[in-house]
Order: C-alpha cells, then sequence, then structure tokens
C-alpha cells in the first residue's frame, strides 16, 4: 500500500513538472547536435544580464529537433544549422513565414562555410578545390545521403566546379564523381567523418565546417593536423528563429527575442567568433581577423537558385547527386 | 576392459586435444575481442585524463541527472514489466482462451520491431499531430519530451522479456500442480503465490535481470521521444552520445563506465541471488513448490 503511495506520488510528480516550466523565466533552445559548448557559454552570458532567467539546451540533428517541435517538444527558440529545418516549422504554424526578416542578416546571427582540414604541415600540398581530384589525394566526409554536413560539402565542391568549368555539366559531373571515388570511407555523420580523420589517420583531407576545423584543431593539437581555407566556398548560414506558437503559450515572447537579439550584440557575436563562427559585427571581426583568412563565399541562392531547387534538382531521390554517388 | 568399451564408442566432436585446445583458444580470443576489449577500453579512455577529469564529468549536474533519469526510468518500467509478464505467462501456460495465440504474438512485437519504430510509432500516437497528441495537450499533460514518454518507450522496448523467459518453462512444467493445489482446496491467489511462482522464480529473476539492462541501455526508441533537452530528458545512453558529438570523448567513456558499472553490478547481483537459493530448490522444485510440505 505505502509503495503504491511512492508510485503514485511519483508519477503525479512527472506529470506536473512541465508546468513548472510555464513560468515566463525559462526558455528552451533547440538547437543542432555539435552546438552544445557554444550555447553554454552563450547561455551562462545572457543570464549574467538577465538574472533568474534559466536557458534551457536540447541538441540534436535539426531534422530531427524540427520534427520534434512540431510533435510537441516546447522550445521556445531554435539555432539550427539549416534554413529548410525552419522552413518545415513555418510550413506547420509554429514559425512566422517571412522568419527570415525578423532578425538582420537573414536571420544567421554567424556564418561558416565547408573548409578543409589536412595533417600537420600538409604534407599533400592541398590547396583548393582541384586538389580534390588528384588521384593521390583522398577526401574524407560523411555520407551526402545521410549528413547535411556532406551535403554542404558537395554542393561547395559544386559551386567551384561550376566557375571552373563554366557551367560545362559534363566536366562537373566528372569532377565531382572522381572526389567520391576517392573517398576511402563514408561515414553517416560529421562526428564519425572526424574520428576517421583524426583518429583512424585514414585520408588526407577533411572537409567540414570552418568552426568544426577550429574545434577539432583545438581538441587534437596542432600538431596534429591544421586548417587550410580554399579559394572559395559556399556561405553555410545558422538561421535563428522564436518558436511563435511555443513563445505565445508559454508568454515568453519578449524574453526569447531578448535572447536572439543577444547573439547578435556584441558579447554575443564575440562568444560565436571564440568557437570558431564568422560573425557580422565589424568591431568583433576585426578583433579575430587574424584568426579568420579573407574568403570568397558565393551563396545558395545565386549559384542554385534556393533550397527547393537544390532539394528537386540535386537531393531528390534519382537528383544528381543520387547520379553521382551511384552505388556506393 | 575399459579399452574395449573406449574403442566402441563413436568419435566424438572435441574428443583429440589438439581440436580442443583449438576450439578453446578460438573461443577465448573471440571472447577478448568481442566482449572483454570494448569494456577495457571504456575504463581506458575513462580515465586518459586522470581522475579529476573523471570526478569532475561523473559530478556534473548534467551527468548526475542522466544517471537519476535511468535509474527512475528502472524504477518504474521494470516492476511493471514484471507485473505484465507474469500476468501474461500465467494466462497464457495455465488457461485456454480465445485469443491466445494472437496474444503470444502480440507480447513477441517489441522484440522483433526495431526500437527506433517503437519511438516513431510513440510520436504519432501521443504526438501534436498524433491521434492522442491535442487531447492531452489541451489537458497540459505531456507525455513526449518529457519524462513519461521515457518511461512509455522503455516499457514497451522491455515489455517481452520476462513473459518470454516465463513461457516456455511454465508450458514445459504444466497444470498438473496447479490443479493439484486448486482441487485440494487453494485458492487461485494462494496457488500462484506458493506453487506457480516459487517453480518459476530463476527463470523470473533471469527475465528481470535482462529486462533492467536493457532499459538501462535503451537508445534508440528513447531517442525519439525525449528531446535531448539536457539536465532534464537526457537519459544515460543520450548523455553519453552527446558528449563524444561534442569532442568530449573522455566524458563520454567516464558516463559509459558508470553505465557498464550498473550493469556488472546487476550481473553480480543476480548471480549472487541464485547462489543464495541454489541447492535448496533446484534439488527438489516439488518439495518447495508443496504448500503441504512445507507446512509441515
Amino acid at each position: 500500500m505505502n509503495r503504491l503511495l511512492i508510485l503514485g506520488t511519483a508519477l503525479a510528480a512527472l506529470f506536473v513538472t512541465p508546468a513548472m516550466a510555464q513560468q515566463p523565466t525559462k526558455l528552451l533552445n533547440a538547437s543542432y547536435d555539435v552546438a552544445r559548448e557554444l550555447f553554454v557559454s552563450v547561455n551562462e552570458a545572457f543570464v549574467k544580464q538577465h538574472p533568474g532567467v534559466t536557458v534551457d539546451q536540447s541538441h540534436a540533428g535539426t531534422s530531427k529537433q524540427a520534427r520534434s517541435i512540431v510533435e510537441g517538444l516546447e522550445a521556445d527558440v531554435v539555432t539550427f544549422n539549416q534554413s529548410t529545418d525552419i522552413d518545415f516549422l513555418a510550413k506547420n504554424g509554429f514559425v512566422s513565414k517571412d522568419w527570415t526578416k525578423a532578425f538582420p542578416n537573414n536571420a544567421s546571427p554567424f556564418y561558416s562555410f565547408p573548409s578543409f582540414l589536412v595533417r600537420a604541415g600538409n604534407p599533400k600540398n592541398i590547396k583548393d578545390w582541384s586538389d580534390l581530384a588528384r588521384d593521390d589525394v583522398h577526401a574524407v566526409f560523411p555520407n551526402p545521403k545521410t549528413s547535411g554536413n556532406a551535403r554542404y560539402t558537395y554542393l561547395a565542391a559544386y559551386a567551384w566546379a561550376n566557375e571552373a568549368y563554366k557551367g560545362d555539366q559534363e566536366k562537373i559531373e566528372a569532377y565531382i564523381t572522381k572526389i567520391f571515388d576517392n573517398v576511402p570511407v563514408f561515414d553517416t555523420g560529421g562526428r564519425a567523418a572526424t574520428t576517421t580523420f583524426v583518429e583512424r589517420e585514414t585520408g588526407d583531407v577533411l572537409i567540414t565546417f570552418e568552426a568544426e576545423t577550429r574545434g577539432i584543431v583545438k581538441q587534437y593539437g596542432a600538431d596534429k593536423v591544421e586548417g587550410v581555407i580554399p579559394s572559395v566556398s559556399l556561405l553555410a548560414e545558422f538561421p535563428v528563429a522564436v518558436v511563435d506558437k511555443v513563445a505565445q503559450k508559454h508568454g515568453t515572447e519578449a524574453l526569447a527575442k531578448s535572447y536572439l537579439d543577444f547573439l547578435y550584440t556584441e558579447e554575443g557575436q564575440r562568444i560565436a567568433a571564440e568557437f570558431g563562427h564568422r560573425v557580422n559585427n565589424e568591431k568583433v571581426a576585426a578583433e579575430f581577423k587574424d584568426q579568420f583568412p579573407a574568403i570568397r563565399l558565393v551563396n545558395v541562392e545565386d549559384v542554385f537558385g534556393g533550397w527547393s531547387k537544390i532539394q528537386s534538382e540535386h537531393f531528390a531521390s534519382g537528383g544528381t547527386l543520387d547520379k553521382l554517388y551511384g552505388s556506393r | 576392459m575399459s579399452t574395449v568399451v573406449k574403442g566402441r564408442k563413436p568419435p566424438r566432436v572435441g574428443d583429440q586435444p589438439l581440436f580442443r585446445r583449438a576450439l578453446i583458444g578460438i573461443v577465448l580470443v573471440l571472447v577478448a575481442l568481442i566482449i572483454l576489449a570494448p569494456l577495457v577500453i571504456i575504463g581506458v579512455e575513462a580515465f586518459a585524463k586522470g581522475w579529476a577529469v573523471y570526478r569532475d564529468t561523473i559530478v556534473h549536474p548534467d551527468t548526475r541527472h542522466a544517471i537519476m533519469l535511468t535509474v527512475l526510468a528502472a524504477l518504474i518500467a521494470v516492476p511493471v514489466n514484471t507485473a505484465f509478464g507474469i500476468a501474461a505467462a500465467w494466462a497464457i501456460t495455465k488457461f485456454d482462451f480465445r485469443g491466445k495465440r494472437f496474444l503470444l504474438v502480440v507480447i513477441e512485437i517489441p522484440f522483433s520491431v526495431s526500437p527506433i519504430v517503437a519511438g516513431v510509432a510513440y510520436l504519432f500516437v501521443y504526438g501534436l499531430q498524433g491521434i492522442f497528441g491535442p487531447v492531452l495537450d489541451a489537458y497540459g499533460i505531456k507525455i513526449l519530451f518529457a519524462i513519461p514518454g521515457i518511461i512509455l518507450a522503455s516499457m514497451f522496448v522491455t515489455a517481452p522479456f520476462v513473459a518470454r523467459e516465463l513461457i516456455p518453462l511454465m508450458q514445459a512444467q504444466g497444470r498438473d500442480l496447479e490443479e493439484a493445489a486448486t482441487s485440494l482446496g487453494a485458492s487461485g491467489w494462494r496457488t500462484f503465490l506458493s506453487v506457480t511462482l516459487p517453480n518459476v522464480k530463476w527463470a523470473l529473476l533471469y527475465g528481470v535481470v535482462l529486462c533492467n539492462a536493457r532499459v538501462m541501455g535503451e537508445f534508440g526508441a528513447v531517442s525519439v521521444v525525449s528531446g535531448n533537452i539536457r539536465g532534464q530528458t537526457n537519459t544515460l545512453p543520450l548523455h553519453i552520445e552527446l558528449l563524444y558529438h561534442d569532442y568530449q570523448a573522455t566524458g563520454a567513456f567516464a558516463s559509459a563506465s558508470i553505465l557498464a558499472l550498473i550493469a556488472v553490478f546487476t550481473i553480480i547481483a543476480k548471480v549472487a541471488l541464485e547462489r543464495q537459493g541454489a541447492g535448496r530448490v533446484r534439488s527438489d522444485p516439488l518439495a518447495a513448490a508443496n504448500p503441504a510440505e512445507k507446512a509441515s
């Protein structure tokens, strides 16, 4: 009998707990999988300015996060690494349709791009995208069919080839096929590819976001790996949005907005830069100038005509990626 | 004489010493490579950066919460599934009724379904876009992306463990003893407690241990319904993945070592319990099963 009582109380407590989450001093930020440390720092700084507020963090692949929010994960804000996943939320009525206008720079407080990580001293002298098609160069990146990170790599390589071969479809596709041929192993995600490259010492160059390459150098040491910036790459935005439907329910609209605004402040931008992201704030960008060599970035709209076009032409089943990736 | 007997014996696999040693050798090597090596690596990597880093990981609020949550899930899911497993096995083996075969199949389903499918199925039932989601939301009850969802998913995945251990044994034992007890005037409850339960308690224990291990280690289904909120809905396995993806290999292995330790303790507890009760019951199940003899 006693045990039943305890069990009952415990169960009741479980159901009551979420009610406490509805106080307006609490935010839940649903973010991408490798942003945990970044937002630990951001939240610390934000809470200092807003005493009494707590910011909880949820991290997973952003497609999964978007799906979870639609199914009931009560995140007040999202900080993603793919705009298509916020579009999915907008389509389902959780985020306003014009979310890209709600915050500066396309609602992307910081940005990055696919970049190179090579072994210390760059023994194979890998400088640019053209080197990836050399016979003696083996690139490592995850499977573009399962990893958003690798899709950026694919698109960046495609964008470079599109310029280099002046839109000659045959040459572009031959180039991409050649890179794919040289990849020793396709892991399912970015983290696994890093392990393959750094710990199993497979391949000559790892391709991932510049911000990631900095984290990897920090983790494994500059005596093992070093970053190389290619001549041109594809702008990768990190879009943010208030999840209106949830924020309205929690009464946290104002707090949620000020949280995302904070990412654009000098302090927020400095934290992002410390974690290897490029920022638009001129003062902070100048401070970190030495760490971020200049690079020419092209964007998805100009090269490919937008994400929906990429989806239908490249990533849909039977699209260009399927054709080039083949039956690997 | 003995040589004659030996000569007539048909040759068996493993009779030759060389062959036998090779077999044992292969087994030992495989055990070392497949089971021991990963366990050792967990320990080595967990302490790779020293005791201080290990301790910091373990006492970190997020890790502590993950451990608590995993234990809580087990504390609820295991007793519920044990009761369910006993009831299901009892019903299936001791009674005849319509739909019995169907019930057997239903109990097996969580075994054959991938946990990720179970998780997604829960989304479609309890999610906001699912069948009950809107109603639950209207009443402010949160199941998914909160602790109830994690416990439900764990229970689904481990539902068959106890029943699966009990059913074959109870089928083999038949119904004679229960029928005898009933004919001697024992009530159904009394029959169950004094006859059925003592006969199956080792199988039951094994089922509970398996169930517990699986609840604590469950990843796929829980991953879908958890929402991955650190310090709130991250179970230990999810926490390990999070740390690993965050380039905190040491932290991930330190957390993994806790999970492994819990598993080892479970097995030790099972062996100890078995030792304690072995001999007394195993040698003569009827002695313990027969209430009349017990009373005398």
